[in-house]
């Protein structure tokens, strides 16, 4: 039943993406989050990427303001400061929040503003056929890096814990209850959330496949891995670098104020429900 | 008396020296005299050279003169660079420089005080600008206590003592005057204000967009435009105004997008170089028809240019900046005034016809300080145009954001509303804002943005054109060179027959008025801050008409009245 009534995220319009594509398992865990939280479309207000992702602007059943690549996180931001009773997410491939706009996501991270942010990550600029982005592993060979990629790939969970966000974790495309979780957990904390998806594309990324993907993530154990250490959360950020192992689950959780909460006139009425009458701006020259 | 009097103090960077010119000029307008206040420094902190000139006069001034009557020279460089704008029987004033550079002007006034000496006697070297400005309000004839009134204003915050050694600065600086014998340069009349405030441009386009009702301002910042997020940042509690410093001018863009998106009347501000970042945001403000109101106040450019000096180089970059093509508006206001006016109606335009409105300022307006007379704070009426409420929108059931209208503007649902669920979307769209690459969809939705463009033209203030309506020369120029060109014209007097064409409104281009008034001409003169006549080009490109005479400044400097003056008379 729950599964039908998340229906009401969705539009008249069908996906496009390709079959086996992650975006699908993404965009299910989505609507399944949003639905949990018992929210309505018009509560939500989704900020999209260019790119295979920012498509689900299309077929997602929310407010949906399609920005430019690379930009999905400055009218999120500005959305979120405008209408603080907005649920507010922003969308971004790997190409958008870790190469074209690295620097919304390390400064928003920063100051703590409510938004979560759910980054596709494919390795690969894939509405583009397939090019290597930030995250695209070393030696891969791509149309764009035909003797492998020589460059070393970012760590997105390192990036953000080190920028200050107050809530990181990671997820898998093709595990979608898990995700959903996921999604919820980032959703409800108060400040800004980072969640890295990892995502097979069928189309333009042989080497990161589903089966592979399988064979290195594992599931934080709750019970075993308390998410409240920075220090904890950086060395579990690292472990692919350290032996091969992509940990998902949440990494880091905490508890700090938000950007909005610290500005007094956010205290009130959203701004975008402020009172225009009767301003005298020369009161008090 | 009503001679106009100029007065330029020139010192290290660093040493207060536009606080202390302003002090001066506040004094004088609280006195009842018009001020023109223009500074001049590198883009340094300390090291490099800083100057202020105020002119004041009794009537009315807008504009900056090349030559001056009394100099404050705080060290060699400010003589060897300004001591020849000193006029025959001009003031200089210092501290035991090498006059050398102006023994050939004639009558010069040397009035050598040991302006250290004094300053430490005041209780501190830090004054040393204050006794210099109490010299010279004993050269302008004018009670002393004027002034100490203003620095009870300006340094009150800092404690009695402060004030106090400022005060006893000026008394050394003011009596020590006494014993050269100069005629005072205006007359210490009893009058009141000349006017309702001193401000930059800048200042009061932060105060009208606080007027309007702007309660989101996103902007990293970038001279001369930052001035506007301080007087923001100063007052945005008293408001319910955010002031968000954000981490470089795509994100203030962006960020001021979203917020606009949600309803709030928003903004962002820069200068040449920021805009340019921000360049692909405007047309994403343009095809999601969100309102948008960007600033750019003009240096002296490209790149990194001249950071603290003026131009007016960035007009046609402002009209055609985006790829692709849509309507937009592009605002240059004159003055301070204009710019308190003129931002409250970008405001409006902006939300009335749902597009991306350019606010264009330059560095000698931004920075230059105004005399604001008969300000009219209520004057622009807050329109909030293009809404739908809940109700209107439950009952449509079938809610289109782009919906297709006979002017191109349809009704905006905001992220929040119940029946108003849509994507304001990037890519190009169809009615209810979902993507399309449909070709009759795509030229339908272009045309609708377009079809705005009639009702833009026919809403927006016409130029002005001041002075008689026949002449036999007519001025045009556009944006800040106003000042300079005003007070040519009063100068020059009524024997001389010109008048002057302002251009503020300045996209979508008013061609039918400038061709009209071309069309009478007898002669032309264009005045533009740049170097190609990017005005001229327009007017040609709008209206056929070729201007060939054309003045022409581009070395970081505004007009200076006198050679505005040598150019109409060329002309007539």
């Amino acid at each position: 039943m729950a599964v039908v009534s998340a229906a009401k995220f969705n539009t008249s319009i069908s996906p496009t993406w390709c079959p086996g594509c992650g975006n699908y398992g993404i965009w299910a865990a989505l609507k399944q989050a949003l639905f949990e939280l018992n929210l309505e479309p018009h509560q939500v207000l989704i900020s999209y990427d260019i790119g295979c992702c920012g498509n689900g602007a299309n077929f997602t059943r929310t407010y949906a303001f399609h920005s430019l690549h690379g930009r999905a996180i400055p009218p999120a931001v500005g959305a979120k400061l405008g209408n603080k009773n907005l649920v507010v997410i922003a969308v971004i491939g790997d190409g958008g929040a870790y190469g074209e706009g690295i620097q919304h996501l390390i400064h928003s991270a920063r100051y703590n503003v409510d938004i979560t942010v759910l980054v596709h990550n494919n390795q690969r600029f894939s509405l583009t056929t397939g090019q290597a982005t930030a995250t695209t592993l070393s030696k891969t060979v791509t149309p764009t890096t035909p003797f492998g990629e020589i460059k070393k790939p970012i760590n997105p969970l390192l990036l953000s814990l080190d920028s200050g966000a107050s809530f990181v974790a990671r997820g898998f495309a093709n595990d979608g209850q898990h995700l959903a979780e996921l999604i919820k957990a980032a959703v409800k904390h108060q400040g800004f959330s980072h969640v890295d998806i990892l995502q097979p594309c069928v189309s333009f990324n042989k080497e990161n496949t589903n089966e592979w993907y399988r064979s290195v993530i594992y599931k934080l154990d709750s019970h075993k891995y308390k998410a409240d250490n920075l220090l904890r959360a950086k060395e579990k950020a690292e472990e692919f670098e350290q032996n091969g192992k992509l940990p998902i689950g949440i990494l880091y959780q905490q508890e700090r104020e938000t950007y909005e909460s610290q500005i007094p006139q956010l205290a009130g009425e959203p701004l975008c429900q402020q009172s225009l009458e009767g301003i005298d701006c020369l009161a008090k020259l | 008396m009503d001679k106009e009097v100029a007065i330029k103090i020139g010192g290290e960077a660093g040493f207060g020296i536009k606080v202390s010119g302003l002090i001066l000029g506040k004094t004088l307008f609280n006195a009842g005299f018009k001020v023109f206040g223009y500074s001049e420094y590198p883009s340094l902190i300390r090291g490099g050279h800083n100057t202020y000139q105020l002119n004041t006069a009794k009537n009315d001034v807008f504009s900056v003169t090349k030559k001056i009557d009394i100099l404050v020279a705080l060290n060699q460089e400010s003589l060897e660079l300004h001591g020849q704008e000193l006029n025959n029987g001009g003031v200089v004033i210092h501290d035991g420089l090498d006059i050398k550079d102006i023994k050939d002007i004639k009558d010069i006034k040397d009035i050598n005080i040991n302006l250290m000496d004094l300053a430490e006697k005041a209780g501190g070297a830090l004054t040393r600008n204050i006794v210099a400005l109490g010299a010279v309000m004993n050269i302008l004839g004018m009670d002393l206590q004027l002034f100490n009134q203003e620095l009870e204003r300006e340094f009150g915050d800092k404690g009695v003592k402060v004030v106090a050694m400022d005060k006893k600065a000026a008394r050394l600086g003011y009596d020590y005057l006494k014993k050269f014998k100069i005629g005072a340069y205006l007359k210490k009349e009893a009058g009141s204000k000349a006017g309702d405030y001193i401000m930059t441009a800048n200042e009061a386009t932060a105060q009208g967009m606080i007027q309007a009702g702007c309660k989101l301002y996103a902007a990293y910042p970038m001279t001369p435009a930052t001035s506007i997020m301080h007087v923001l940042s100063a007052k945005q509690c008293d408001h319910h105004l955010v002031v968000h410093q954000t981490e470089d001018e795509i994100s203030a863009i962006g960020t001021a997008i979203g917020a606009a998106a949600v309803g709030v009347r928003a903004a962002t501000g820069t200068s040449g170089g920021g805009f340019a970042l921000m360049v692909e945001t405007l047309g994403l403000a343009a095809i999601t028809e969100t309102p948008l109101v960007i600033i750019e106040s003009q240096r002296t450019a490209p790149a990194t240019g001249l950071p603290t000096w003026t131009e007016q180089g960035d007009l046609q970059f402002m009209i055609r900046a985006s790829p692709g093509e849509f309507p937009r508006f592009v605002i240059a206001p004159g003055d301070a005034l204009e710019a308190f006016y003129m931002i409250q109606e970008a405001f409006n335009l902006a939300e009335k016809f749902q597009l991306p409105v350019i606010f264009l300022l330059d560095k000698l307006l931004s920075e230059s300080d105004f005399v604001l007379e008969n300000i009219e704070q209520h004057k622009v009426k807050i329109k909030r145009e293009g809404f739908i409420n809940d109700n209107e929108l439950e009952r449509m059931r079938d809610y289109k954001r782009y919906e297709l209208t006979k002017n191109g503007i349809s009704k905006r649902a905001l992220p929040g509303q119940l029946a108003g669920v849509h994507v304001i979307n990037s890519d190009e769209h169809d009615e209810y804002g979902y993507s399309t690459e449909a070709s009759d969809m795509r030229t339908k939705m272009m045309d609708k943005r377009f079809k705005k463009l009639e009702q833009m033209m026919a809403e927006a203030p016409e130029p002005q054109l001041y002075g008689p309506r026949n002449a036999d020369l007519t001025v045009v120029a556009w944006g800040s060179v106003k000042g300079a060109v005003i007070d040519a014209l009063r100068e020059i007097g009524d024997k001389y027959s010109v008048n002057f064409l302002h251009l503020t409104y300045i996209w979508p281009f008013p061609a039918k008025r400038v061709k009209k008034v071309l069309e009478s001409a007898k002669n032309v003169l264009l005045v533009e801050n740049n170097k190609t006549g990017q005005l001229a080009d327009l007017i040609r490109q709008e209206t056929g008409f070729e201007l060939k005479n054309r003045f022409l400044k581009y070395d970081g400097r505004p007009f200076f009245r006198e050679e505005v003056i040598k150019e109409i008379k060329k002309y007539i």
